[in-house]
């Protein structure tokens, strides 16, 4: 029984995103039309496709990311961007823009994809070791900002040192979908593929984490490696992401709300859902960006943040975390 | 199960040292002693949670001679009385919470077996929170999480069962029916140990430890007059034992 409607709420959830990856494609600054000549066919395989592709693909990986955060944390308000690695990301990637005319090789075989995964690494643990531990919701949340504040104030540092990439490192931390092409697209469908196995299969070790540390240590699960491999997944994902498209907030953070009580308390299900949700969530927000002020697009990263942020808001009031902490 | 000179450390302080205990196959072993005894920390060692030094053997095999997915199937162990203090919501039900219990029993994508369910049912049944099955844990009042958690362990299907605090929370009838399936369990021969603090409870044991600052305080049958005088001595002489038909009650004086 319990299989039926899983699959049910799988298939609505695929259909609502191929539907808007359609929307997302057919739509553009001229509004839809559906006679194409030559050029509007190059427009729209070669920009409007892998863009929304690209959003979907970058909202997935946060949102699978903001998933494992939350569940591995079990911590309402984890999430890639609070937890500092988004802008550990962005770190790696402005090191990586700012230092690549030096023409080092390992600097150019690391890439900005391995530049924005190391800092995302370096981000979640800094706020890890910062807040000492993943208990309180409220010390990691400020961690995670202190954390986010330090390593923005090193990013704006790349852009002094080098102002002929100021515009180039400022759509990254606004967010960007429009810059997205299908090599991106390729990366970021690979990571997502990566990520998402990888976490279904040991998703039952956030389950047993219900029970507390020492009780998921007597079932025998080697906890510290699992979480470390975890933590790997989420740098991943928050990384990969940040690479293609820049700072997108709170993408994770919503994403496994949202469908939390849809998916039923499995992790398993909750983790592939977190991430189509994630990629729906991105999507939509990018189709906002794009129509909102037509033929004028605001960045995506705005719109994001102003609509989880309320969202945030909404969250800290439900939670009563002030009392709690 | 026995113990030789075990020094239990939390931390970097010992706070359990030159323990020599005998857990008897197949009986109810009960530790009793007051708060900060270091009853929990003695259970929590036993199950491969804590440091120690010393020995720790089952059937004359050292502690660490097992591998934890082995050690997770012998022995089982059941948290004292978590709160439901966590923040995190989540609606993992309480069917799917018994089933943790069986993953020492599976493969790595951990799909359960149709054994795994059949155990998963007798164990809710068997705490009588088998009508709960599909609501979340979350929502349980403080008694039916006990006893879904309670069906959690006995769903790993371990010869030995360590139980910090079993009875918190439970109300008189389903202590009763503790007491009822404890007995059950122990005529499937398995080696049951509990941390107790109602003490006529811990008397129904068949074997008790008691500890005090850290150290062993006396151990014996439950029936042995010894044992009797050891434990009014561990509490300061603070209590009473009156025999009450069979059972044996501790008062306050």
């Amino acid at each position: 029984m319990q299989k039926n409607y899983f699959l049910g709420k799988l298939f609505a959830l695929l259909i609502l995103s191929a539907a808007l990856v359609l929307m997302g494609t057919l739509l553009g600054s001229m509004g839809a039309s559906w006679n194409l000549s030559e050029t509007d066919q190059t427009v729209l395989f070669d920009i409007r496709l892998p863009r929304s592709l690209g959003a979907y693909l970058a909202g997935a990986l946060l949102g699978l990311a903001g998933g494992i955060a939350q569940s591995l944390f079990r911590n309402p308000l984890a999430d890639p961007y609070l937890l500092g690695s988004a802008s550990g990301a962005l770190l790696g990637v402005g090191g990586i823009l700012c230092f690549a005319y030096l023409g080092n090789s390992w600097l150019e075989i690391i890439g900005l994809n391995g530049g924005a995964f190391l800092g995302a690494l370096f981000g979640v643990m800094a706020s890890l070791l910062l807040a000492g531990g993943y208990r309180s919701s409220l010390r990691l949340l400020l961690s995670g900002v202190v954390i986010s504040v330090i390593l923005g104030a090193a990013n704006s540092l790349f852009t002094f040192i080098r102002p002929d990439l100021f515009q180039s490192i400022q759509s990254f931390m606004l967010g960007n979908t429009t810059l997205l092409n299908w090599p991106g697209v390729e990366i970021m469908a690979i990571a997502l593929l990566i990520c998402l196995l990888i976490s279904v299969i040991i998703s039952p070790v956030l389950d047993a984490l219900s029970l507390g540390e020492n009780t998921a240590r007597t079932l025998g699960l080697p906890l510290d490696q699992l979480r470390l491999i975890l933590i790997g997944i989420l740098a991943l994902a928050t990384g990969c992401a940040v690479a293609q498209t820049g700072l997108v907030a709170f993408v994770g953070l919503a994403a496994p709300h949202l469908v939390r009580k849809f998916s039923g308390g499995r992790q398993r299900v909750q983790l592939l859902f977190s991430s189509l949700g994630g990629g729906i969530l991105l999507l939509s927000s990018d189709l906002i960006a794009r129509t909102l002020f037509a033929p004028i697009e605001i960045p995506v990263g705005v719109v994001t943040a102003v609509l989880g942020g309320l969202y945030l808001l909404i969250l800290l009031r439900r939670t009563s975390l002030g009392v709690r902490s | 199960m026995k113990t030789c000179q075990l020094t239990v450390y939390r931390g970097p302080c010992a706070i359990l040292s030159d323990l020599n205990i005998d857990i008897p196959q197949g009986k109810w072993t009960s530790i009793i002693g007051p708060n900060g005894a270091g009853k929990s920390s003695l259970l929590q060692a036993m199950a491969g949670l804590l440091k120690w030094d010393g020995s720790i053997t089952i059937d004359k095999v050292h502690l660490s001679a097992f591998t934890p997915k082995d050690l997770a199937k012998k022995i089982a162990w059941l948290d004292q009385g978590s709160s439901n203090s966590e923040e995190f919501d989540d609606f993992f039900s309480v069917y799917d919470t018994v089933m943790l219990g069986r993953i020492p029993h599976q493969g790595w994508l951990h799909l359960p077996s149709d054994a795994d369910h059949i155990s998963v049912e007798s164990a809710l049944q068997q705490t009588d929170a088998w009508h709960l099955r599909h609501r979340p844990l979350q929502q349980l009042s403080g008694g039916e999480r006990q006893r879904v958690l309670l069906a959690r362990m006995l769903a790993v299907d371990s010869d030995i069962l360590l139980m910090d605090e079993p009875l918190a929370n439970l109300d008189p009838p389903h202590q009763s029916d503790f007491l009822k399936w404890q007995g059950d369990l122990l005529t499937q021969g398995k080696t049951l140990v509990t941390v107790l603090h109602e003490i006529h409870f811990a008397l129904r044991a068949d074997h008790l430890v008691m500890l005090s600052k850290g150290k062993l305080h006396f151990q014996g049958s439950n029936q042995d007059p010894r044992t009797h005088q050891a434990l009014i001595e561990l509490f300061d002489g603070r209590i009473r034992l009156e025999k009450l038909g069979d059972d044996w009650v501790a008062l306050p004086k």
